[in-house]
This record gives C-alpha cells, structure tokens and sequence, in this order.
C-alpha cells in the first residue's frame, strides 16, 4: 500500500540522474526488489506508470528485478536459496544462518539515450 | 544507448534522514526504539503500563503515529511524559522525515529514551528506517499464529518480539509455542518476550530488557567520548 511512494522515489532518482545529462533521455530504470523489501512488484508498476503518464518523463520503463532470499550459513559458508522459511543449511546442517540477500529496495541501473 | 550503474537504495532519501537521526542519537546517547504492530495488538496499552513503570524523573519521551486523531497522544500524556502525536493523514507508516520535523521543538539532549509508536501496519513500515536502534515488533494472541509466516519483512528486521494480550490464551485458539516457532523461523536470532498490558505477566523482563538496552546506549557514548 506504499508503493506509490516508492513509485515516486524511483522517479526523484531518475530526474536527478537526468539533470546530469543534459539533452539526453532516460528510457529505463532497473530496480531490484527483494522477496523480503514488503513491496508489491504489480502494484509498484502500475503506481509508476500512474506518475509518469502524460508528462515529459512517460517514455521511462520501470524494469523490476526480482531477488530471491538468500542464506549463508555460518559453518560451512555454503550459500542457499531459502524456500519456505526453512533456515537450514542443505549442506551441513547448521540452523544459523544469515540472509545475505532479498530485502533489496535498489536502484540498479538507469539507460540514457545521449 | 548508454547504461549507468547506479546501486543506490530507492529510499535513499529516507535513509540519509534516518543515518543522520541515528548518527545523533549516538553522540547523545539517546536509546530510540520503533513499535510496530498490526493494529490492535496492543502498543498503546504496552506504553501506557510502560510509562506508568517509568521513575518520575526519567528522561523519556513518545512520538506516537496515527492516520487520524490525537488519541494515543492523549492516553499517553496523563503519565507526565513529553508525547507528542504524529498525524500521517493517510500515509500507512512513518519516515525519517516525520520524526526529524516532529523532535525540532524538543531538546534531544534532555532524552535518555525515545520511543517511536508507530502507525499500525505490518507492511509498510517495515520498509522505512526512523533511524531507531531497534525495531519492535507486537504479536498479539488474537492474531492467527502464521503472521511472522505472512509478513516476514518485520520479522527480519525487528531485534525483538513482544507477544502480548498473553493473559487472552486460555481463551483463543492461539497456539503460542507455534507462533514462537513461526518467527523464529524468519528469524532465528530473535528474542521474544511474552507480555500482558492488563495483568502485568513479562513486564518486568521488558522494562529489563529495555533498561539494558538503554545501559548500551550510554556505554557506546562514553567510549566514543574517552578523551586518548
């Protein structure tokens, strides 16, 4: 339900980028968005085009990636993708584990047409 | 076509505001917490028995966060602590910006404890850094056991669980032991506390944990003022 907001951070970004090129265009932003950020993929799309259409910054393409939770666990290092809450190393066994991935909320990348 | 790397977070706005907040919390001392529940799960009732429990001269203060009304503020008020209401309008959580504007009339300095009530939301705020040094989360037992399941983001993020309303258990379908099991499965490391606003069961391992907590707090600031 905050996507809206996050929409309209993206899109912050995105004018400040373009100030540093003059007379060129932003055509994409890529932004990662991790299984555990609380952001819905659908919903930040839709609220993205809302904000962008009908103004000069409506050719931009919002381009999510999604980034999966991933573990590492504190024994062996041996890094997994965590599927049903299940912490546990596949390899060696071990409970403690650490999420190294999947709260991303990241702006990855943006394409320019100079 | 030329692409550019960018690798900066979206909110980076609300995470400069955050680091800055956080940043003068430290030099001070000031221990700051976030509570974040769904809504009803007993956060205002927690501080109200929290404040209650509190010296009189502590040096404490609440910004407490609503869509609408100035009531929380005015249930917490009658302990004699400075509170003060944040009324987002709408907005489903708070952001660093809300908190930085809502502590300019107060003296940071006159603080030892902050505590940040948040807009009742498990969602959302769990995306925004108030640049607190912990996130709380509340479980209620009149919530279903699978919510650490259904809304992992807090889970992750929050250093402790309170389950409150415990004294409700005989009487709800509420299996607690699952719901333990639950959250730490987001989230192993998490401590949890099981506590009751209206009996008072787990209070004092609360008060103590955040005792502790504010203990750390001033410790980090006379290592960091030790003239070498």
């Amino acid at each position: 339900m905050h996507e809206l907001g996050i929409a309209a951070s993206i899109l912050e970004s995105v004018q400040s980028e373009a100030l540093r090129h003059p007379g060129g265009r932003i055509t994409k932003v890529g932004v990662k968005i991790g299984e555990l950020c609380g952001v819905d993929r659908d919903a930040l799309q839709f609220g993205f085009e809302v904000l962008v259409k009908d103004t000069e910054w409506e050719p931009v393409v919002l381009d999510l990636e999604y980034i999966p939770r991933v573990q590492r666990c504190s024994k062996c290092a041996h890094q997994f993708r965590m599927t049903d809450f299940d912490p546990q190393c596949p390899q060696c066994g071990e409970f403690l584990t650490d999420c190294i991935g999947g709260e991303e909320l990241d702006i990855a990348y943006m394409e320019v047409d100079e | 076509m030329n692409r550019i790397e960018v690798e900066k977070k979206v909110l980076n706005e609300n995470q400069i505001l955050a680091e800055q907040l956080r940043e003068r919390y430290r030099q001070l001392g000031v221990l700051c917490i976030n509570l974040i529940s769904a809504p009803g799960s007993g956060k205002t009732a927690l501080l109200e028995r929290t404040l209650e429990r509190m010296d009189k001269g502590s040096r404490v203060a609440v910004l407490t966060g609503d869509l609408q009304t100035e009531n929380d503020a005015k249930r917490l008020a009658k302990f004699g602590f400075p509170v003060k209401q944040i009324t987002t309008g709408g907005t489903c959580h708070l952001d660093a910006k809300m908190i930085g504007k809502h502590l300019e009339d107060w003296k940071l300095e006159d603080l030892d404890l902050l505590i940040v009530e948040n807009v009742g939301n498990l969602v959302c705020p769990s995306s925004y850094d108030l640049g607190e040094d912990a996130k709380i989360v509340l479980l209620s037992t009149s919530e279903g056991e699978d919510k650490p399941l259904k809304y992992p983001s807090i889970f992750l993020k929050s250093e402790l669980m309170l389950l409150t309303k415990i004294d409700l258990l005989p009487y709800v379908p509420f299996n607690a032991d699952v719901a333990r099991e639950n959250a730490r499965r987001v989230h192993p490391q998490m401590e949890i506390i099981d506590v009751s606003s209206t009996t008072g069961e787990g209070l004092d391992r609360w008060m103590e944990w955040l005792r502790a907590r504010q203990e750390r707090a001033k410790a980090k600031l006379q290592t960091a003022t030790v003239p070498h």
